[in-house]
C-alpha cells in the first residue's frame, strides 16, 4: 500500500527540493510549506484508512513477511504522524511572521523536513533495523539543526547531544545484533512469535538493552542529560518541533516493544520502569523549579512529562497503554504550544530569562490568556486536555494498588503548577525591571499568533470533548495488544 | 573463526570505551568511532561464520543450502555508512569547537550551561 509510505516519502522529497532551492529563500519557504501541507493531508488520509481498515501495511518489494522490510501504520503510529504533520505546518507558518529572530539559514527547511521524515518513519517502522536507521536520520537532522547557528554555545550543545545520543544508538544497534543472532528475526511480529515460542534466558538482558536504548532516546532518568544541555540553544519554533517529536520517538518505540513485541515482558522490567518513571517525573520537575530561563524550565518539564508516559506504560495494562498514548498526543501539542508562547514572550519582552522581563499582561492580554490555558493544561486542571491524561494514569494506578505511584503523580502535578505559575507571574504580572520598557511595535506577528491559537483551541477541544479521543486511544492500545478494536 | 572475531571485538570495544571516557575532545570522538566499529563487527558476526558460498539458488534446485547469510552483511554495510557520516560530522564539529573555544578539555566547555554564581539561582545570562 502506497498510503503507508507516502508520509515518509513526502518530507524526504520536500527536503530534497528545499535543498535544491537554497539560492532562492522565498521559493524555498513556499516549497517547504506546500510540502508540509501535503504531508498533513496525507497524514489525515492515512489516519482515515487506519480507522476504517485497521493496520495499513506495506512490505518493500512485495516480499512475503518476515523477509520484506515492513512499514505498518496502526492507530498509535498514524496519530503520532498526524501530530508531527500539524506541528511541522505550525512551525513553517511561523516562518512567515517576524516572531523568529534567529538569522535565516538555507539549511533550516531541508533539515526540518528531514527530521520529520525520520520521526514519521520511526513511528511507522515495523522492523527493528529499519527503526534504527530512521532513528539515525532523525539524529543527524537534529544535529544539523542544533549546529547550524554556529555560535559557541550551540556547538557545545550539539556536541553533548551527539555524544550522549550516540551511546543510545550504539546500544540500540548492539541489541539489534544480539536479538538477530538469537532469534534470526528483525520484523516485530516475527520477533514476537520467536520470543513467545521458547524464551531463552539470554533474551532478558537483550530486551533490557533495547529498552535502555529507547529510554536514552526518550530522555528518562538518569539518561536525560542531553536534553537540558542542548534544547535551550535552539530558536523557538525549532525547539517546539524538537520537544513535540524527539522524545516521542523513544516513547513510541518503547510502547511497541513492551506491548506488541515482547509481551508479556517480565514483571521485573515493568517494576524497574515504574521507578525510573517516578524519578524522571520528580527530577524533571525539580530541575524546572530551579531554573529561571523559560526554555530551560520547559525542557525540564519535558523530562517530567516523559516520566508520566513511562509510568502509564509501567502499569502493564491496556488502560495504562491507552493513557500513555493519550498523554503522548496531548503533550506533543501542549508542550509545543507553550514553547511557541514562550518564543512570543521573548519576542515582545526581549529575553527568555524571567528575571529580565515582566509587565506583559497589560501589553498583551491575549498572549497571557493563551499561555495560562496551555500551562494549566500541562498541569492537568479540568477541563483542559492534560486533566484526562493524568486522570487515566492516576485511576489506573489506584485500581492496580500502586498508591505511591498515584500519589507521586499528583504531587508532581502540584510542583508543575508551581513552576508554570512562576513563569506566568514573572513574565506577565510583575512589572518590567526596566521602567522605560515598552513592547516593540512588531510589524507582522499574525501567522505566529494563528499557529499558537490553533494549538490552544486543540487543547481546549480535547479537554471539553475527550470522548472520541478516549475511544481512539483505547482502540490503539487494544490493537497493540493484538486484539481487534 | 568466531573466537578471533570475538576477541577482536572485545579489544576494540574496550579501547573505544576507554577513549570515549577521556576528557580530551578528539580522543572522545575517536573512541566513539571505535566503539561503533566494534559493534559493527558484532552485527556482522550475528549471521555466524560458516560457508563463504554466495547465496544463489542454482539451476534445478529449489532450496538454498550451505551459503553465507547475506542479511547481516547488508545490515553492517548500512551501519558502516551511517557511522562514517556521523564520524565526519563529529570531527567537523570538534574542529569548530576547538577553533572557537580554544580548549580541547571537555570540562572547559561550559558555554551552553554556564556554572551558577549564586548558591540558589542559575547563572543570569546576558545573551537571550
Amino acid at each position: 500500500m502506497m498510503m503507508a509510505v507516502a508520509p515518509i516519502l513526502l518530507p524526504l522529497a520536500t527536503a530534497l527540493l528545499c535543498a535544491l532551492a537554497q539560492a532562492a529563500p522565498r521559493l524555498q519557504r513556499s516549497i517547504s510549506l506546500c510540502g508540509a501541507v501535503a504531508l498533513l493531508v496525507c497524514a489525515i488520509a492515512l489516519l482515515g484508512q487506519v480507522l476504517q481498515r485497521g493496520i495499513v501495511t506495506m512490505a518493500a518489494g512485495n516480499w512475503p513477511l518476515p523477509f520484506g522490510i515492513e512499514i505498518a501504520a496502526d492507530r498509535l503510529g498514524s496519530a503520532l504522524v498526524l501530530v508531527a504533520a500539524v506541528m511541522l505546518v505550525v512551525v513553517l507558518v511561523w516562518q512567515y511572521s517576524d516572531a523568529d529572530t534567529a538569522p535565516a539559514s538555507p539549511f533550516l527547511h531541508p533539515l526540518l523536513h528531514g527530521l520529520v521524515a525520520g520521526a514519521v518513519a520511526a513511528f511507522l517502522a515495523a522492523d527493528l533495523f529499519n527503526l534504527y536507521v530512521w532513528f539515525e536520520v532523525a539524529l543527524i537532522c537534529s544535529l544539523g539543526l542544533l549546529a547550524q547557528g554556529g555560535a559557541l554555545r550551540q556547538l557545545d550543545a550539539a556536541l553533548k547531544y551527539f555524544v550522549l545520543n550516540l551511546f543510545g544508538t550504539l546500544l540500540l544497534l548492539t541489541a539489534v545484533a544480539l536479538l538477530y543472532a538469537t532469534t534470526g528475526q528483525l520484523n516485530f511480529k516475527a520477533l514476537g512469535a520467536a520470543v513467545a515460542g521458547g524464551g531463552s534466558p539470554l533474551l532478558l538482558p537483550m530486551v533490557g538493552m533495547l529498552i535502555l536504548a529507547f529510554l536514552i532516546k526518550a530522555a528518562a532518568f538518569p539518561f536525560y542529560a542531553w536534553l537540558p544541555a542542548s534544547y535551550h540553544t535552539l530558536p523557538g519554533p525549532v525547539l517546539a518541533l524538537f520537544s513535540a517529536l524527539l522524545s516521542k520517538i523513544g516513547i513510541c518505540a518503547l510502547i511497541r516493544t513492551m506491548t506488541s513485541i515482547f509481551y508479556p515482558a517480565p514483571e521485573l522490567l515493568f517494576e524497574l520502569l515504574g521507578w525510573i518513571a517516578l524519578l524522571s517525573m520528580l527530577s524533571g520537575v525539580l530541575g524546572a523549579a530551579y531554573h529561571w530561563d523559560m526554555r530551560r524550565i520547559l525542557a525540564f518539564h519535558s523530562i517530567s512529562q516523559v516520566g508520566y508516559m513511562l509510568l502509564a506504560v509501567a502499569l502493564a495494562s491496556r488502560a495504562g497503554d491507552a493513557a500513555a498514548i493519550f498523554f503522548a498526543l496531548h503533550h506533543s501539542l501542549v508542550k509545543a504550544g507553550l514553547i511557541l508562547a514562550a518564543a512570543l514572550i521573548f519576542r515582545q519582552a526581549g529575553h527568555y530569562d524571567l528575571r529580565r522581563i515582566g509587565g506583559l499582561y497589560a501589553a498583551r492580554p491575549g498572549l497571557a490568556i493563551a499561555f495560562l490555558l496551555l500551562a494549566l493544561s500541562l498541569v492537568g486542571i479540568p477541563p483542559l486536555s492534560g486533566f484526562w491524561g493524568k486522570y487515566l494514569i492516576v485511576t489506573e494506578s489506584i485500581l492496580q494498588g500502586h498508591y505511591l505511584w498515584a500519589g507521586m503523580a499528583l504531587f508532581v502535578g502540584a510542583l508543575t503548577f508551581y513552576s508554570m505559575i512562576k513563569i506566568w507571574l514573572q513574565a506577565f504580572w510583575k512589572p518590567h525591571p526596566d521602567p522605560n520598557w515598552s513592547p516593540p511595535a512588531t510589524p507582522r506577528l499574525f501567522p505566529a499568533y494563528a499557529g499558537l491559537g490553533a494549538l490552544v483551541l486543540t487543547a481546549l477541544w480535547i479537554g471539553l470533548f475527550p470522548e472520541q479521543l478516549l475511544v481512539f486511544v483505547t482502540d490503539a492500545a487494544t490493537t497493540l495488544h493484538g486484539g481487534a478494536p | 573463526m568466531i573466537w578471533p572475531v570475538a576477541l577482536a571485538m572485545g579489544v576494540v570495544i574496550a579501547a573505544g570505551m576507554y577513549l570515549a571516557f577521556s576528557r580530551e575532545l578528539l580522543r572522545c570522538l575517536i573512541g566513539l568511532a571505535m566503539l561503533g566499529s566494534g559493534i559493527n563487527l558484532l552485527l556482522f558476526s550475528a549471521g555466524r561464520f560458516g560457508s563463504s558460498a554466495p547465496p544463489i539458488i542454482r539451476d534445478m534446485e529449489t532450496v538454498l543450502s550451505g551459503s553465507a547469510n547475506a542479511l547481516p552483511q547488508a545490515l553492517v554495510l548500512t551501519a558502516i555508512v551511517i557511522s562514517f557520516a556521523l564520524l565526519c560530522f563529529s570531527l567537523v564539529l570538534a574542529v569548530r569547537l576547538l577553533q572557537s573555544s580554544g580548549s580541547d578539555d571537555v570540562l572547559q566547555l561550559r558555554s551552553a550551561e554556564p556554572p551558577a554564581t549564586d548558591p540558589v539561582k542559575p547563572a543570569l545570562e546576558d545573551e537571550p
